[in-house]
């Protein structure tokens, strides 16, 4: 078998396709985001054979440039290109020329000397895969950029509630927590919108920000609605003292600690991990069967083959992602 | 208080051009004729005195501008903006004066440093400088500089821009020094708890993205409190870079109850809004930030009704490897001196916002005035410090070099109605394309 037939040939666009980027939800549509979690589900199956490398992406070389700590997204997005007979290069700040201070566009135009076909970057500074994008000849795939979009989390969020409860539209989410500073929760909100899933965001007053335009409270009780209650991660570096978004974490723990007592029976939660246990989520929470965090990381490594797989071959994604790199 | 080089004073007639100067009061078809430097003859069919004669049909006359506000970078960063580059990049927009601010490297805080910054505008000034010297030593918001022997150097104001003077109580000490020496504290109002680590306007625009928000009302409480300082201690304050609705509000409402304040704009705050920083382009990044369009539409306004009566560039050259860098790791501030005048005039004059001659007026007069000097005007025995516009020609920003150093402006790429044919700057072409 030299290919697998992923999308339909009705899909696709004419001529050759653009160079195509993940930098933003904004830039999916739902048929984009439909297609994408259609082709994870066939990699999910393919997944269950015994041979699990599948040969879709032999030659490509993808590139992991991750400029932050990251366990879960940087070792899915480089399993993921295993899985698909990618050749891989992973490259991180701590040990590299950036520790010497070289420049973002500097380390991205070296890396641009070896021509590969994606580059996935992580950066603590929002825009940065923009000028990855504007400066080098690879397919960019947003790992995270800063407080700004995490596109595959949210696309494997939306894989992991469809598996889960056999639909999008019409379900309710509550996120909890740190909305402020999540770029999860800014691709969630968009990736939501885009399927038709109801969401309320519910947190602490200094973490929810008004003009976000999204249905918001206070009040931990709101979360009993939700057919599925997402943790945000509560950032210890942003809790310290004298930042005052909250007393303490002991205060935000007692009022927005997500307990088995504040959810239903059968209530999904979910948390992009890493998870502070007995801070945003109680440890009975965490290991109950409704917790589905681990299921989380499985989708991640599918859907970031998906993702992998499609900026390399398929649809009309992120038409304007380019755009929006050829401004930068 | 202005240095310049030793330019020749120019003989030229300018024939057939359109006289436009408000405060003058003229606006018709007429000639000019400039001997040796100053204005000798305003009328119809003027006698050449065998000068050289530019056909200005077409074209209009003006006083030339005046920016109150321009970072020239020297002493420290001259790779980014020197005084020969900078006065020049201000001939090319059609300036006749511009006034430096002293955050430089080192700041401009003692009449050494002053002397030697003024000897070399003397040697390389195209077009007259004058240097603000800082309010607090080492613009550190502690001790104040000074002030007198700093005035009696020639520094023509004081500002801390770029920082903030954090305590109330310093701020009231130097209104009250200040007083002794007659020139203007510029006040860069931020309040810096609330915008603290702030790059892109708090509203939906900075929500969606990420942004931390550096808040309107950062800017407008400080207003409120340096206002309210210049009230109780009877002394003037100019507030610079004015970006919020509430600041214009505060400054309204103080200049009606008889606070002697004035206020500058730049052409960004009064042409974007925080949407622009959807592109995530370093060039609209600067401080305070683009706000919200009921923010603009409040400049604006008060421009027109000369509340704010200074059109400033905040010019702000940065080299361009700090720029290529992801919007929050950029710094503040963008250029403005070649486009100033050509961006207003397309996006607010011939939008049919704001008329030409209030223009005119904002972007010499008026900033002359807030620091006493002598606003430029088309008026026989006048030196001559006159502008050609020609309001029809189109350009594209960015296809022509700039005159500066630097080139991070927010309008590389746009095509501009309108330009400066020709500048005399102190009696002197300085400026003819």
């Amino acid at each position: 078998m030299t290919s697998i037939r992923l999308v339909r040939d009705e899909l696709r666009p004419p001529g050759p396709p653009s160079r195509r980027h993940l930098i933003s939800v904004a830039d999916l549509t739902r048929d984009d985001v439909e297609r994408l979690l259609g082709t994870a589900r066939t990699f999910e199956s393919a997944l269950d054979r015994e041979v699990k490398k599948l040969p879709t992406l032999k030659g490509r070389l993808v590139v992991n440039l991750f400029f932050e700590s990251s366990t879960r997204t940087s070792s899915s997005f480089e399993l993921a290109a295993k899985r698909l007979s990618a050749d891989t290069l992973t490259v991180k700040s701590v040990g590299s020329s950036v520790d010497k201070g070289e420049s973002l566009k500097d380390t991205a135009l070296t890396l641009g000397a070896y021509d590969p076909d994606v580059i996935v970057i992580r950066h603590p500074q929002i825009g940065a895969p923009q000028l990855v994008a504007s400066v080098t000849a690879a397919h960019v795939v947003n790992a995270g950029d800063g407080k700004h979009q995490h596109p595959t989390q949210a696309l494997l969020d939306l894989y992991t509630i469809h598996q889960q409860l056999g639909r999008l539209e019409g379900l309710h989410v509550a996120i909890v927590g740190d909305v402020l500073h999540s770029r999860v929760a800014r691709s969630l909100l968009q990736a939501f919108a885009l399927v038709g899933v109801r969401c309320t965001l519910v947190g602490p007053p200094a973490l929810l920000p008004r003009e976000l335009g999204a249905e918001m409270t206070t009040d931990i009780a709101a979360i009993r609605d939700a057919d599925v209650v997402y943790v945000l991660r509560m950032q210890q570096e942003r809790m310290q003292a004298g930042a005052n978004y909250v007393p303490s974490l002991r205060e935000y723990t007692a009022r927005w600690g997500i307990t088995p007592e504040r959810l239903r029976a059968g209530q999904k939660v979910m948390h992009p991990g890493p998870m502070n246990r007995g801070v945003e989520i109680d440890p009975r929470v965490a290991d109950s069967p409704d917790a589905l965090v681990e299921t989380q990381v499985r989708s991640g490594l599918v859907v970031r083959m998906a993702v992998l797989y499609d900026v390399l071959t398929g649809g009309p994604v992120g038409v304007r992602a380019l755009a929006a790199a050829e401004v930068a | 208080m202005l240095w310049v080089k030793n330019n020749h004073g120019a003989n030229v007639v300018f024939r057939g051009a359109r006289v436009l100067d408000p405060g003058e009061g003229i606006d018709a078809t007429l000639d000019v004729r400039i001997d040796n430097g100053v204005i000798a003859a305003i009328g119809e069919n003027v006698d050449t005195n065998e000068h050289r004669v530019v056909d200005a049909t077409g074209l209009v006359l003006a006083p030339a501008f005046v920016d109150p506000h321009v970072h020239l970078r020297t002493p420290g960063r001259e790779d980014e903006e020197t005084i020969a580059s900078g006065t020049a990049a201000a001939a090319a927009g059609g300036y006749c004066a511009i006034l430096a601010m002293p955050n430089t490297d080192p700041v401009i805080d003692s009449a050494a440093t002053l002397g030697s910054l003024i000897d070399t505008a003397r040697r390389e000034a195209e077009v007259s400088v004058g240097f603000l010297a800082a309010i607090t030593r080492g613009q550190g918001g502690e001790e104040l500089t000074e002030m007198g022997e700093l005035a009696d150097a020639g520094a023509i104001g004081f500002s801390d821009d770029g920082v903030p003077v954090g305590s109330a109580g310093l701020m009231r000490r130097a209104l009250q020094y200040a007083s002794i020496t007659g020139r203007p504290l510029a006040l860069h109002c931020e309040e810096r708890s609330l915008s603290h680590g702030g790059h892109v306007h708090e509203g939906a625009v900075a929500a969606e993205l990420g942004f931390a928000g550096y808040p309107s009302v950062a800017e407008s409480v400080m207003v409120e409190r340096d206002l309210a300082l210049a009230a109780y201690e009877e002394q003037r304050i100019h507030l610079l870079h004015l970006s919020a609705a509430e600041s214009v509000a505060a400054l309204r409402r103080a200049r009606e109850a008889g606070v002697w304040a004035t206020a500058e704009v730049t052409p960004h705050h009064l042409v974007l809004t925080d949407d622009a920083v959807r592109s995530l382009d370093s060039n609209v990044k600067m401080n305070p930030p683009l706000r919200a369009e009921r923010d603009r539409l409040a400049l604006l306004d008060a421009l027109r009704d000369g509340t704010v009566e200074a059109i400033a560039t905040d010019h702000a050259p940065h080299a361009r490897h700090e720029k290529d860098v992801p919007f929050e790791a950029a710094p503040f501030g963008v250029t403005g001196l070649e486009t100033a005048f050509s961006v207003l005039y397309t996006r607010l004059v011939r939008a049919g916002l704001l008329p030409l001659v209030t223009l005119l007026e904002r972007m010499s007069a008026g900033p002359a005035r807030v620091f006493g000097i002598a606003p430029p005007r088309v008026a026989v025995g006048a030196a001559a410090d006159v502008v050609l516009l020609d309001l029809e020609r189109e350009w594209r920003v960015g296809d022509e070099s700039f005159r500066s150093r630097s080139r991070n402006s927010w309008l590389l790429g746009e095509t501009l109605a309108g330009s400066v044919a020709l500048t005399v700057a102190g009696g002197a072409v300085v400026f003819e394309r």
